[in-house]
């Protein structure tokens, strides 16, 4: 109260902050009022289909799109890659229609004249050896340090494994594209996107237009996951048909094309020897990853691995794959996953081999992480809320009921969330009403929510009092939501001005009301002195900041302890696998997550279980199918393209670990780190069920019984 | 929908022969449309005209017929199925109406448009055609089988059965009516032979002939006889068996004296194993002699190169189906 210093408030004096908050927006996303991308439908919108390439390889020998134009109907037509164009990935983009109905836009497309110079193609993302006979990897590259040769002679035990897990797409609810129209000269972009107030720039270069003329607006986004950054080339296509027609047109990616094109997760697949001493301590570590981003050949990052421990020996090496298969982006903690689930499953196998308990092994060797008591107290928890002692037993050895058997398993992770650039634009009205602006988008975080709760916690005011405008890029320039960034970026320059308004008008109380402004606070809709006497109302104040109000700008990030970055994180889960037909049911997720102060707890865990729900499909059924015979994804439908339902999920118990340490850090974002040991979790309760590894993610009955049969207990 | 087609909209069985007849077969049919326009939007099926069965109110009965049997109209959904207590003496046809899971499916989804259901295989799918091959050869004997057939998969096909009811009917000996392709035509076939694996990409999956549909499902009268289905699948909601069986037992004094056992999604028909029927005959139903008849179910299996494990999910699919029949099988 007394020093006008930025921080939040001590923990105890909040009275939204850290509690169960709704989403402010929750009723428009579910009764289905909120308008996506897909939803804008000004008069005269023309819809648009594609045409795209179904060779893995190929080069288009001759395009004619001159019976397009001439189908009734049709606008515009749009080349993505013309004649001597080589194709690398089926699902490439070579031509879309504008038209007045999707029928004729669907008929443009099919009158259109295309044929390839079919070409060699390797879809093969974990055969090294015939990446390798085909020319296709990339450079390897590699580092060492200690001496793994000598310690690996001492080591009391050592497992040889093979560890991975395959490609998915980012499977946005709401697939990619937008709607552009021009009013005059300016065009107005609604974009499926996580980078509000990064993208009209893309938009204004290549259509020949000053980006002050390029509004992108972005209400609601279903799904980003890190796939939507860009304006990308389908958004150019729109934006520049409809300036040639004059009209508006809508242009939302089909599924199959969603799938194949708009971003990936690179694959990843390793040969890891791990050693530890008679005690437990892990002293060596020697692998040697590949796998697939796509045409260009990358892999995981090697600089990484081992993930979240590293070990005094260790060597470590990384070959890529080219592939005919669509190129990767940023999918929710980029590398993390795959490091992860390659690291820890190892680490599982090496607890096995000592005959240790897993919580004990992991817990034994948490020195080799840089979190160590954090890990140590959110494994403790874990293992209370989902019974580890009373439940573990040593792999394949628990009790097998009608062909079932059930597991426990473990991981951990990291990640930064430092908060991104951005800036607000907090108004008070004379009459007391409060808004809050800013070119953010929501991609799940709660944004609006959150903005909302800083703002009322600030005031003194309910969340409700709060109006919160995002998703233009005409607001306050805003960060993009990705790295986790968004909860930090929007929340510090909100606390900073309003913080930085409310001493204006405590000031502007003080001089009317003869009080002493360093007494003033504000709860409760009213202006106290000394914590307890009613000055005035929130109205009365308000009112003494003239007939324009008062409008404060707020940015971000700055060193004054309200944002910090670097959380870690611990995941178990208890499985069942029905050891006759491969299936693994989950029964119970738990995650124990920290991340700072906690602006609205609900949907911090709302993050966290969303989380899981994406590790659980990738860990069981969730895959992207490459075709060695057609080249082609051949899964690339929400059908054979696995994800689980709401049956297959089990109990998600999430809980925020929160002592008054992590509310000294300040805020820290959550969106990626929940998501990354789900498929190491997952695995080891696996094994811990089975007695066998299940090798490579995701973990389907084939798989399951594969294995089964390998390791003698089928 | 790329191709425009007429659309059509009978009342009455004689109509809808009538306007199959008129394109001279180049039509489909369109039943619960939980399948058809996708086909059609991936121009998979360019039909002349598409026939919507959905008004013709024959289709829609459920209802005792002379020889205490049940007819079932081809356009009883799942889910009037599953509320009808006259059905609810089959047990085995309800454990496929659970299977299914997805609500929607269950109520738009019917009994006839399941038996007709097109092949999920993948390069079917994707425009390989019914064969799913390229230049002469089959796409899934050298690529990606991990859904594709593991019995009756020697000839060029090598894709898998879709429909989710076809094994339990034919465990119960059912029969479909089959009206046209002249007026008048009707005939009662047995399921069991309604089903074909085609050799050529011409010929269906079906007997039937262009002008022709399915009308109603004939079900003898349950009398003692036990039932059940076990569908084995990955996901817990809206996914396709991976293998299924279905079983009706004629258990007399703790024997069974006689059974009909059928695997579903293991090859390109419903798969009747008389092995396994033979191997259960003459026996208690036990864990141990479930698992034989299931060992003679899967003994002639074939799997192609990533589908072995199907083989063992069949095995336990018709073992858990006994067992369910017997009441020794809960599902969760």
């Amino acid at each position: 109260m007394a020093e006008r210093t930025i921080a939040w408030k001590p923990r105890g004096e909040n009275q939204i902050i850290g509690t169960e908050v709704l989403r402010i927006d929750g009723v428009e996303k579910a009764s289905g009022t909120a308008k996506y991308s897909a939803d804008i439908n000004t008069q005269g919108t023309l819809y648009c289909k594609l045409l795209t390439c179904k060779h893995a390889h190929a080069k288009v020998t001759k395009l004619d799109t001159e019976p397009a134009k001439g189908v009734k109907g049709v606008k515009a037509v749009h080349i993505f890659r013309d004649v001597d164009s080589e194709i690398e990935w089926d699902g490439t983009l070579i031509a879309a229609v504008a038209a007045e109905t999707q029928d004729a836009a669907q008929d443009g497309v099919n009158a259109i004249v295309v044929e390839y110079e079919v070409l060699p193609h390797f879809v093969d993302e974990d055969d090294l050896e015939a990446a390798k006979e085909a020319g296709r990897t990339t450079e390897p590259r590699s580092s060492t340090q200690g001496n793994v040769e000598a310690a690996l002679k001492d080591a009391k035990a050592k497992v040889e494994g093979y560890y991975g897990i395959h490609t998915i797409t980012h499977c946005c609810l709401e697939p990619h594209g937008s709607h552009c129209e021009f009013e005059d000269d300016n065009l107005i972009a609604h974009l499926s996107t996580q980078n509000v107030s990064g993208t009209p720039g893309q938009f204004a270069g290549p259509l020949g237009l000053d980006a002050s003329k390029v509004t992108v607006v972005c209400d609601y986004i279903g799904g980003g996951f890190g796939s939507k950054f860009a304006a990308d080339e389908w958004g150019l296509a729109a934006a520049k048909m409809a300036k040639e027609t004059g009209r508006p047109v809508r242009l939302m990616l089909d599924r199959a094309t969603e799938l194949k094109t708009a971003g990936n997760r690179p694959s990843g697949f390793a040969r890891v020897t791990i050693a530890a001493n008679a005690d437990g301590n892990i002293i060596a570590w020697d692998s040697e990853h590949w796998g697939t981003n796509g045409p260009q050949g990358g892999t995981v990052d090697v600089n990484q691995y081992p993930y979240v421990f590293d070990f005094e020996n260790r060597n470590r090496a990384a070959i890529g794959i080219k592939t005919n298969a669509g190129p990767q982006r940023a999918w929710r903690a980029p590398n993390h996953p795959q490091l992860c689930a390659m690291t820890q499953t190892a680490m599982d196998d090496l607890a096995a081999e000592l005959g240790m308990d897993s919580l004990d092994f992991f817990l034994k060797n948490l020195g080799h992480t840089a979190k160590a008591d954090v890990y140590k107290a959110e494994l403790e928890r874990a293992a209370e809320l989902i019974g580890w002692k009373d439940k573990w037993h040593a792999h394949g050895k628990g009790e097998k009921r009608r062909g079932k058997a059930r597991g426990l398993g473990l991981g951990l992770h990291r990640w930064g969330g430092r908060a991104h650039a951005a800036s607000c634009t907090v108004r008070i009205e004379p009459d007391g009403s409060v808004s809050s602006n800013a070119g953010s988008q929501d991609i799940g975080t709660g944004t609006r929510t959150v903005i909302a709760i800083v703002l009322a916690e600030t005031f003194g005011l309910p969340v409700e009092a709060i109006k919160v405008n995002i998703g233009s890029s005409t607001l306050p320039q805003s960060g993009p939501s990705g790295g986790s960034t968004t909860v930090g970026g929007v929340s510090g320059p909100n606390r900073r001005a309003a913080l930085e308004a409310l001493w204006k008008i405590f000031d502007l109380v003080a001089a009317k009301y003869k009080v002493d402004a360093a007494t003033l606070s504000a709860h409760g809709g009213k202006i106290l002195s000394n914590g307890e006497k009613a000055v005035c109302t929130w109205k009365q104040a308000a009112s003494l900041t003239g007939p324009m109000g008062l409008e404060v700008q707020g940015k971000g990030p700055e060193n004054d302890g309200l944002t910090s970055d670097g959380v870690g994180g611990v995941q178990m889960a208890e499985v069942e696998v029905d050891l006759e037909t491969g299936v693994v049911r989950m029964i119970k997720m738990v995650a124990v997550q920290d991340c700072g102060l906690i602006i609205d707890l609900k949907t911090a865990k709302s993050q966290v279980e969303g989380a899981m729900i994406q590790g659980i499909a990738y860990a069981l059924t969730e895959e992207r199918i490459m075709d060695n015979q057609t080249g082609r994804f051949i899964n690339a439908d929400l059908e054979n393209y696995k994800l689980p339902r709401i049956g297959d999920v089990g109990e998600l118990v999430a809980e925020m670990y929160q002592p008054d340490s992590e509310y000294a850090r300040g805020v820290i974002g959550l969106g990626e780190p929940p998501v990354i040991c789900c498929g190491a979790a997952i695995s080891n309760a696996v094994a811990n069920a089975t007695g066998v590894r299940v090798s490579v993610l995701p973990m389907t009955p084939k798989r399951v019984l594969d294995a089964l049969k390998k390791g003698g207990q089928a | 929908m790329t191709v425009n087609f007429q659309y059509a909209r009978p009342e009455t069985e004689a109509e809808a022969v009538e306007l199959l007849m008129e394109t001279g077969g180049d039509a489909a049919i369109l039943a619960g449309g939980t399948d058809l326009p996708y086909l059609l939007q991936a121009d998979l099926l360019k039909p002349q005209r598409v026939v919507d069965v959905k008004r013709i109110p024959s289709l829609r009965e459920i209802r005792p017929d002379e020889t205490g049997g049940m007819l079932v109209g081809a356009n009883v959904t799942l889910e009037d199925a599953r509320s009808s207590p006259l059905l609810a003496g089959y047990s085995s046809l309800l454990h496929a109406i659970d299977g299914v899971r997805a609500i929607q499916i269950q109520q738009n989804g019917t009994i006839g448009g399941d038996l007709c259901h097109l092949p999920n295989c993948w390069y079917f799918r994707n425009g390989y055609g019914l064969l799913g091959m390229e230049n002469g050869k089959s796409l899934a004997a050298a690529g990606d089988s991990r859904y594709h057939a593991i019995l009756g998969n020697t000839g060029p096909a090598k894709f898998v059965s879709a429909s989710r009811f076809a094994p339990a009917l034919i465990a119960w000996d059912a029969e479909v009516r089959i009206v046209g392709p002249s007026a008048g035509d009707a005939e009662f076939l047995p399921l069991e032979f309604f089903y074909q694996t085609p050799r050529t990409a011409k010929q269906g999956v079906t007997v039937l002939q262009p002008g022709q549909l399915i009308t109603h499902v004939r079900l003898p009268h349950p009398a003692d006889l036990l039932s059940a289905n076990y569908d084995a699948q990955e996901l817990n909601g809206l996914d396709w068996p991976l293998a299924a069986a279905a079983c009706t037992l004629q258990i007399d004094a703790g024997v069974v004296r006689a059974a009909r056992i059928v695997m579903g999604h293991v090859a390109p028909i419903p798969w009747l194993s008389t092995e396994a029927a033979r191997a259960i005959i003459g026996h208690p139903v036990t864990e141990a002699t479930a698992s034989a008849a299931a060992e003679a179910a899967i003994a002639r299996a074939t799997p192609l190169a990533h589908n072995e494990y199907k083989v063992q999910i069949a095995r336990a699919a018709v073992k858990r189906t006994l067992l369910r029949a017997t009441g020794q099988w809960e599902e969760a």
